[in-house]
């Protein structure tokens, strides 16, 4: 009962998710773009949360769906970008064949990738349906990764993305 | 608890909690106007019944039968779904939201909220975040240069003090271990010295909780903060170009925001619902809702008082205030609450 009713959540924002990623595409006007991406970063949470990753569910819709798009919808209101220009279409060889090709890619890829480091054991329905212990997904699993096991690689981002900051700070006071 | 008794215990939270929630958002207008009229000598709406207590029955009345207008040059699609994103999003919060301990009623075990999750405050703050939608929408798709100008400014408004509300949280959470608002009030119980509660606001958080109400005052666009709706600059900020219901909803949107905050306040810094409990257990049952109500209510009243006796700030005051003083001071305040913890 419970994985089925996980299973149908699961096709529903899958469903959306990969909707919303064709409609960012097809899309002309760079604002509804931009919400269809939010559409994505929404449904990829609700997947997060169908599997047992609630903290990450959470800090996607807050730095995602949140934050970072909001930046993206700012500017593009900021810019008043208009409704984008076409070129002309590529070659029709590309367009028959280049989708069923990136699909067998991507799969194999993804199979392969999961095989190697053993996420196929992951599963929808979270930590009960997988062989590892209880502690998965909730705040207090991710900050004890983070804070003891991966406490370098952690404390190195952050220095990195400080970097970042402030060089993307002295570049925009160049111009005074 | 059976599937099927679940599922209809939940609805009936929820359509009562929506339903009180609404009830409390419309009678906040007139205690704001009450409260108001009478900081300035006046007597305030005293017209529709006695004290004017159909005043909010009249309004609604009122703006569901305005005409309806849609600027010709609006952006169609997205003018019609700004406004649903920020009251559904206002609405939203409420379902994480304690407001007493665990019930029974009869075979029916069930805590006073709708549901009980361990990221209660998180998925909070998610929704809060894209809320900024709809006012960022409404000022875009109206294609009016005075809410533009407004939705930018509410957008700039809620990014930057979204980042000082958020860290002013984190010293709570150090002292309470956890994100579910249940366990947070749980972990406020007892006293000191048997009368001083030991409520967060009372365990060192007093900083955090001068952080959160200024911040919190300017997620919800309110005076002191309101530039998004400064009149004499902006006509009626980023909801100018809307009339009607779609005008009324976002109005209803900011007064259930100002309770999601007033809510979240109580529960983080005020001990929740906690308080003396005595009497049969019909009584029992009912005085820490009442508890938790008065709370809110000060928080609310404190909103109009402010709002009877502040100016408004200038923009540039509000960036510096934002971003120099009250971001620095809350991670400050992580920073001594951790040591505190730390050294215990």
């Amino acid at each position: 009962m419970k994985i089925m009713l996980h299973l149908v959540l699961f096709f529903i924002f899958a469903a959306v998710c990969v909707g919303g990623a064709i409609n960012l595409l097809a899309q002309k006007h760079p604002i509804n773009s931009a919400l269809s991406l939010i559409v994505v970063m929404g449904s990829l949470a609700m997947i997060y949360l169908l599997l047992g990753a609630e903290f990450v569910a959470a800090i996607q819709v807050i730095v995602y769906a949140g934050a970072v798009m909001v930046l993206f919808v700012f500017v593009i209101m900021l810019l008043n970008a208009g409704v984008e220009e076409r070129t002309a279409q590529g070659s029709r060889v590309a367009t028959v064949l280049g989708i069923p090709g990136l699909i067998i890619g991507l799969s194999i890829g993804i199979w392969a990738v999961s095989r190697v480091t053993g996420l196929d054991k992951i599963q929808i329905g979270g930590p009960d349906v997988m062989d590892n212990t209880a502690a998965f997904g909730n705040p207090q699993a991710v900050g004890r990764l983070l804070f003891r096991d991966y406490l370098l690689p952690f404390e190195v981002t952050s220095i990195l993305i400080l970097i970042a900051i402030m060089g993307a700070v002295v570049l925009a006071r160049r111009e005074e | 608890m059976g599937i099927g008794t679940f599922i209809i215990v939940s609805i009936v939270k929820i359509v009562i909690a929506v339903f009180v929630l609404l009830t409390a958002v419309a009678y906040t207008t007139l205690l704001e106007r009450k409260v108001v009229a009478h900081m300035q000598n006046r007597w305030g709406p005293s017209r529709v019944g006695p004290f004017g207590i159909w005043q909010p029955l009249a309004d609604g009345l009122k703006f569901i039968f305005k005409e309806d207008v849609t600027p010709p040059f609006a952006n169609r699609p997205l003018y019609l779904l700004a406004p649903i994103i920020a009251l559904i999003t206002a609405l939203t919060s409420i379902a994480v939201i304690p407001i007493g301990p665990w019930i029974s009623l009869g075979s029916i075990h069930t805590p006073l909220q709708i549901t009980d999750v361990n990221i209660g405050l998180l998925i909070i703050l998610g929704i809060a975040s894209v809320g900024v939608y709809g006012g960022a929408l409404a000022g875009w798709s109206s294609n009016s240069k005075y809410s533009m100008l407004a939705s930018l400014r509410a957008s700039a408004q809620m990014m930057s003090y979204e980042i000082a509300l958020g860290l002013s949280l984190v010293g709570v959470l150090i002292l309470a271990g956890s994100f579910s608002l249940r366990d947070i009030v749980d972990a406020q119980s007892g006293t000191w010295l048997g009368f001083i509660p030991k409520w967060f606001l009372f365990q060192g958080q007093i900083v955090a909780f001068f952080i959160y109400i200024m911040a919190a005052y300017a997620e919800t666009n309110r005076i002191p903060f309101d530039l998004v709706e400064a009149e004499t600059e902006l006509v009626g900020g980023y909801h100018t170009e809307y009339s009607s219901m779609k005008f009324a909803m976002f109005f209803m949107a900011e007064y259930a925001n100002m309770f999601t905050v007033a809510c979240l306040a109580s529960v983080l810094f005020l001990g929740g619902w906690l308080g003396p409990v005595f009497g049969p257990p019909i009584v029992q049952s009912l005085l820490p809702v009442l508890w938790f109500a008065l709370r809110v209510f000060a928080f609310i009243f404190v909103y109009i008082w402010v709002r009877g006796t502040l100016p408004r700030f200038r923009y540039d005051q509000l960036m510096a205030f934002g971003w120099k003083f009250l971001l620095p001071l809350a991670i400050a305040n992580i920073v001594v609450t951790a040591f505190v913890v730390a050294l215990r």
